[in-house]
């Protein structure tokens, strides 16, 4: 199938942006920092541009200069053009007209990329009359019909609310909605989906695709994930360290690059890929049948009680319920789920770092919840995790040397200094990490030196099960590849048992045997990794499936043209029945009336649905 | 894989939080003058009056009131009473300094307690102890210090201190509990307990340090507030009395005599403000030196 | 926000409840009693003196009383100034001493808040050692030592203004009383102010807001403003503890005839209603002004509106 052809128009037309030999350097105390050097680029109308790289390479800096909001030690130069009109050098009202008016900016974060204090309808009123000169009456019905043109439900309510009571993906459509209001020949979308979950994800990038179409924008998509721009781009350019490596159309940049670079970033894209068939380096299948079960949760429910200060009623969150599974020893067994499916409340409640509300845990035989509170403190250093945040799950006033020696001092309280001090050295070597950075405080170390830290004060006591939650999430691609190599490593190494936790099913097929999918704290599915990926029978696993991006652009786009629109229910009022059936093209009045019982086709399978006999 | 072992022990030497703070403390310029002044100040205060001919009390009838001069007997002036402005002054920086430092100390311990174990404890304990806080903090300060001062004999100075420290541990309370409340958010302290560390061994060695910079900054930044108070005091006539002197009542003096003799005004208010300034700024300096990731 | 309001507005009055009986145990507690320092007052009037007042009768009796008075507005008579009661007392200084501070309070705010701007939009690395200097200066200058200064050099030397006193309906005898207390919270109100909107302009949503193309001005006040303020609103709480302790020595050094040497006074003396009838008055003062200031802080931050 062909890709999205770019419009007729553009071949002929001036692009709507070309910049030229554009810089962006700033002033530091340690003297000039050349953040961007001498890129040149163009977009027309109609047309996507994706702008991938790693995170420091500048992409964003470059599009912060063209429109004049870089901070304030940084300076743009070179040529930006905006149709024949030049935005470097333009005096500030003149800049204002441009901003807003012919080119919107979507941000990363909605949350910290919205005015918290201004409710959305203020926020897009003020620009509706500010560059469209509508008045009060006029920019609210506009305001409106915006919102529902990026399909956020319940418009009219919307208006009135804050962007905190908003969900993520919603608040990004509020964010598109307002780079939308003032009519932009431009729409640039700085990393718009990198904190969304990944079906979320796919419908605002199907927004995008949408969005391109009917109203023939020009667009430029910046993001560190290749596969992200598949559907999307037509055209792509590749920076490194501010420089601009090589750019051309997405099918050959994704297919045959040219530079080794590229080349590298294409494959990390498609090793996260999930619909390519099975590779040698998926997870291998289920041992012998005789393995020993180390972990066993049954029946696991987890609830919160939630007070609206002093005099308000209470609300009963259920953040777990019903879980049950077995991990037996040296298997890895993943657990995904959406923000809000219950995956980290799962992980704690399993190692009993919170209380469980009901059902029961039992590691090796014994039960958790009646192991007295220093025995299990004794157990901890058999049961070990890694946390999502690299640096905020290290102590900032202890050196990386004292956080791995930590363990060890708790545990093996027989050793001496030098032995732990051998120890430790021995264990940073293992994780890859250079002798040097004993004596760094976390805030100096990178994400990635964070997490490997994270790891070895994991493993070096030499534990029998490893939990992850979502240890590499907040990372980049690259380096996501690094750690997951790692733990693939050590896992082979000492045979342990691993729980990876994680939103990212891609990485979840290179690491586990097994699957688990949650939704809701509810189990969906529990599968063989293979086979959950060639034939996912939960219409939730499907969604999921179809919603990861693959970085191949002769797929992607009808992949995304496929992508529902639904928001994730409150866990405060799920839905009656099947809870996922809000959002389930194949529900039946039968998903509202009762919830669906977990059913067990083979060993070590489930499935909770009442439909998927049929629907398979 | 390739024994490392023998050539990192050498590098994994003993480093702490307290060198860091010390080396960042030396590179900032305003409070290490602001150190040395403090410094100057309190050992004059100690040393100076002892060398002087001149008692804090001792009365010079033949030089009533006479400006400062430094040919003249009494460098600095004295009072209506010929009694040597510089000895005095000095008296009263030994006292308002004797004075804050003992209330701050007293305020830290009961304002670092609570706070902690109300934000540790969470919940309901915590609402209750700081509902505590809150309407303690509605009384008038003053009225509380005026009370109690009067609870016991006028111009007991150790009543004078608890009294200060009675007020001062209300706003260290509250600062200490938010500060934990924040700590227990972090990730580190939950792997520290998914380590199995004991719950003491978190408290000891994850806790206490990264609350401890801002408690040492805090208090430095009392101690001038401690003066602050018992200056207060002192003016209304309910802290130190006559004839001892202390900032305060050198001021509440100096004040009714501005008309005729300025100096008695003058003197001992910019010494005061000398102190709280050198004080504020070397808090400042130890603040902006404690926190790791001070850009 | 209505709902913040109701619940602060509902703990009030347990609050000041607590105030009125601990201030009443701790003021009892005080050796010593309001006749002990009549001259030439043989024990029998003093005792008929003590039981005209009441005080004869157990604690818990006198409390329930005081209390019950207090329901009706009676603060009960003043034991050391005969001639008037507690209520009459309060009538003659409040107005004074609320005007002082008030008049601080605004003068505070309103110099402070565009000072602070100012200086956070013309924020050089020169002037941020002349600010920091300034402010430091600003909270090491307490406002007895400000008050006898002033006087010295805009009543003294100048002439322009009186030193100390009060004359009814002559503004101009409050001018330096209201610098005083004014002087040094606006010093921490203004350093307070330019530290938060140095901040709040780094934001990613103002920068976002900036992207809109709306003006750096519109940016700056529909924006930028409101969070940048919301410490400055959380300060007022102590700021307000500081005025009202502020005015009692400002009151003294200028000698103004406000309500603030009635509770030194009547501490002293162990005049119990006019003490009491001072705790109550300036409790819930405080406790009202700091309600204020909490709706200042939820208008300004509607995510803490739901806490």
């Amino acid at each position: 199938m062909p890709s999205i052809p770019a419009s007729a128009e553009t071949s002929a037309a001036t692009p709507v942006l070309s910049l030229t030999g554009l810089s962006v350097t700033f002033d530091t105390p340690q003297g000039q920092l050349r953040a961007v050097q001498e890129v040149t680029l163009s977009v027309s109308r109609g047309e996507c541009l994706g702008v991938v790289g790693e995170s420091g390479a500048g992409k964003s800096q470059l599009f912060l200069g063209v429109l004049g909001l870089l901070a304030a030690n940084g300076r743009a130069a070179g040529s930006a053009r905006l149709g024949t009109q030049e935005l470097l050098g333009l005096p500030a009202a003149a800049l204002d007209r441009v901003r807003g008016a012919k080119v919107g900016m979507v941000f990363q974060d909605p949350m910290t990329s919205l005015t918290p204090h201004l409710t959305v309808g203020a926020q897009l009123t003020e620009v509706l009359r500010r560059h469209g000169g509508l008045d009060r009456a006029a920019a609210r019905t506009r305001a409106q019909d915006l919102l529902e043109r990026v399909h956020v439900n319940d418009a009219e309510r919307r208006l009135a609310q804050y962007p905190h009571e908003l969900s993520g993906g919603m608040r990004q459509r509020v964010m598109i909605a307002i780079a939308l209001a003032g009519e932009p020949q431009l729409l640039i979308a700085d990393e718009p989906t990198t904190s969304l979950d990944v079906t979320i994800q796919a419908q605002i990038l199907a927004l995008f695709a949408e969005l391109k179409r009917t109203r023939a924008l020009g667009l430029v998509l910046i993001t560190h994930d290749l596969a992200v721009l598949a559907g999307v781009a037509d055209r792509v350019a590749v920076l490194q360290h501010g420089r601009l490596i090589e750019s051309g159309p997405v099918a050959t940049v994704l297919k045959a690059a040219r530079d080794p670079y590229t080349r590298a970033l294409v494959r990390d894209a498609q090793a996260g890929a999930a619909v390519a068939p099975a590779a040698p380096g998926d997870a291998a299948a289920p041992h012998a049948p005789e393995r020993t079960a180390a972990l066993t949760v049954s029946d696991l429910g987890v609830q919160y009680e939630i007070r609206r200060g002093w005099l308000g009623t209470p609300a009963r969150l259920d953040a777990l319920t019903a879980v049950s599974l077995t991990l037996h020893s040296g298997e890895a067994l993943g657990i995904v789920g959406e923000s809000g499916s219950g995956k980290s409340t799962l992980a704690r409640a399993a190692l009993r770092l919170l209380e469980a509300s009901s059902g029961r845990v039992v590691w090796m035989g014994r039960e958790l919840a009646a192991v007295p509170a220093r025995e299990l403190r004794g157990l901890r250093r058999d049961l070990q995790i890694i946390f999502q945040d690299p640096l905020g799950s290290l102590d900032p006033r202890m050196t990386v040397a004292e956080i791995i020696a930590e363990p060890l001092r708790v545990h093996e309280r027989s050793l001496d200094a030098s032995a732990r001090d051998r120890a430790v050295s021995a264990m940073l070597a293992r994780v890859g990490l250079s002798a040097s950075l004993a004596q760094r405080y976390p805030h100096e170390l990178s994400g990635g030196q964070c997490q490997r830290v994270g790891v070895a004060r994991a493993m070096v006591l030499g534990p029998r099960l490893l939990v992850c939650d979502e240890p590499v999430s907040a990372l980049d691609a690259p380096t996501q590849q690094q750690v997951i190599a790692l733990l693939a490593e050590l896992r082979e190494a000492s045979g342990l048992s691993l729980l990876f936790i994680s939103h990212n099913l891609a990485l979840v097929r290179r690491l586990c045997e097994r699957v688990l999918v949650l939704y809701l704290g509810r189990m969906m599915e529990l599968a063989p990794t293979a086979t959950l990926f060639a034939a996912p029978r939960h219409p939730y696993s499907r969604e999921l499936l179809a919603a990861i991006p693959v970085a191949d652009p002769q797929i992607q786009p009808a992949r995304l043209a496929r992508v529902r629109v639904g928001e994730p229910p409150s866990p405060l009022s799920p839905p009656s029945g099947c809870v996922y059936r809000t959002r389930c093209a194949q529900a039946a009045p039968l998903c509202a009336e009762r919830v669906p019982a977990w059913e067990e086709p083979q060993e070590g399978q489930g499935i909770a649905c009442h439909r998927w006999r049929e629907i398979s | 894989m390739r024994d490392f072992a023998a050539t990192s022990v050498a590098t994994i030497a003993r480093r702490g939080l307290w060198s860091d703070a010390r080396r960042r403390l030396r590179g900032n310029r305003a409070a290490g003058a602001a150190l040395v002044l403090l410094v100057a100040i309190a050992l004059a205060a100690l040393i100076a009056p002892a060398l002087s001919p001149w008692g804090y009390d001792s009365l010079d009838w033949q030089h009533l009131a006479q400006p400062p001069s430094l040919t003249a007997a009494h460098w600095l002036g004295t009072d209506r009473l010929g009694r040597d402005l510089l000895v005095r002054t000095l008296h009263g920086v030994r006292l308002s300094l004797a004075l804050a430092v003992l209330a701050s100390a007293v305020s830290l311990l009961i304002g670092v307690s609570w706070g902690a174990v109300a934000g540790l404890a969470g919940g309901r304990i915590d609402g209750a102890m700081m509902r505590f806080v809150d309407v303690l903090y509605s009384l008038p300060y003053l009225f509380v210090v005026i009370i109690l001062g009067t609870l016991f004999t006028r111009g007991s100075l150790i009543v004078l201190a608890l009294a200060l420290a009675a007020v001062g541990w209300l706003t260290t309370a509250r600062i200490v509990r938010t500060l934990t409340l924040a700590l227990k958010q972090r990730e580190f302290l939950e792997a520290a307990r998914a380590l199995g560390v004991p719950p003491h061994s978190i408290l000891l060695r994850h806790i206490v340090p990264n609350v401890l910079g801002h408690v040492a900054v805090y208090a430095t930044l009392i101690v001038p507030q401690m003066i602050l108070f018992e200056s207060f005091l002192s003016f209304l006539g309910l802290g130190v009395q006559e004839p001892q002197a202390s900032l305060g009542n050198l001021i509440f003096v100096g004040a009714q005599e501005m008309e005729s003799a300025p100096w008695m005004l003058l003197v001992p208010a910019a010494v005061l403000v000398l102190l709280l300034l050198c004080l504020n700024l070397f808090g400042d300096g130890l603040r902006d030196a404690f926190d790791p990731r001070e850009r | 926000m209505l709902k913040l309001a109701l619940r602060r507005v509902a703990s009030l009055i347990p609050t000041l409840l607590i105030i009125v009986t601990v201030s009443f145990v701790i003021i009892r507690l005080a050796p010593g009693g309001p006749f002990d320092e009549e001259q030439g007052v043989s024990p029998e009037v003093r005792a008929n003196l003590e039981r005209l007042y009441g005080l004869d009768q157990p604690l818990p009796v006198q409390y329930l009383r005081y209390l019950r008075a207090l329901a009706h507005g009676d603060f009960g008579p003043s034991l050391r100034q005969r001639d008037f009661t507690v209520s009459e007392l309060i009538e003659r200084g409040l107005p004074l001493s609320a005007a002082l501070g008030l008049c601080a309070i605004a003068l505070a705010l309103i110099t402070a808040i565009p000072a602070g701007i100012a200086a956070a939009l013309w924020h050089r690395p020169s002037t941020d050692l002349a600010i920091a200097a300034i402010a430091a200066l600003g909270v090491a200058l307490p406002s007895f030592v400000i008050g006898p200064l002033l006087a010295l050099v805009f009543g003294v030397h100048l002439g322009w203004l009186p030193v100390a006193g009060w004359q009814a309906g002559a503004p101009r005898y409050l001018v330096l009383p209201v610098l005083t207390l004014a002087l040094p919270l606006a010093a921490a109100l203004s350093r307070l102010t330019r530290a938060s909107l140095l901040e709040v302009l780094r934001t990613p949503f103002v920068r976002s807001a900036r992207a809109r193309g709306l003006g750096e001005a519109r940016v700056l006040l529909r924006h930028a403003l409101r969070p940048a303020l919301l410490p400055v609103a959380s300060y007022l709480g102590p700021a307000i503890a500081f005025v009202v302790t502020g005015s009692l020595v400002v009151e003294a050094v200028f000698g103004l005839p406000g309500t603030g040497r009635y509770l030194v006074q009547g501490a002293i003396d162990r005049d119990y209603p006019l003490v009491m009838g001072m705790v109550v008055v300036y409790g819930a003062l405080t406790l009202l002004l700091n309600l204020l200031a909490d709706l200042a802080c939820g208008w300004l931050d509607p995510g803490a509106r739901d806490a």
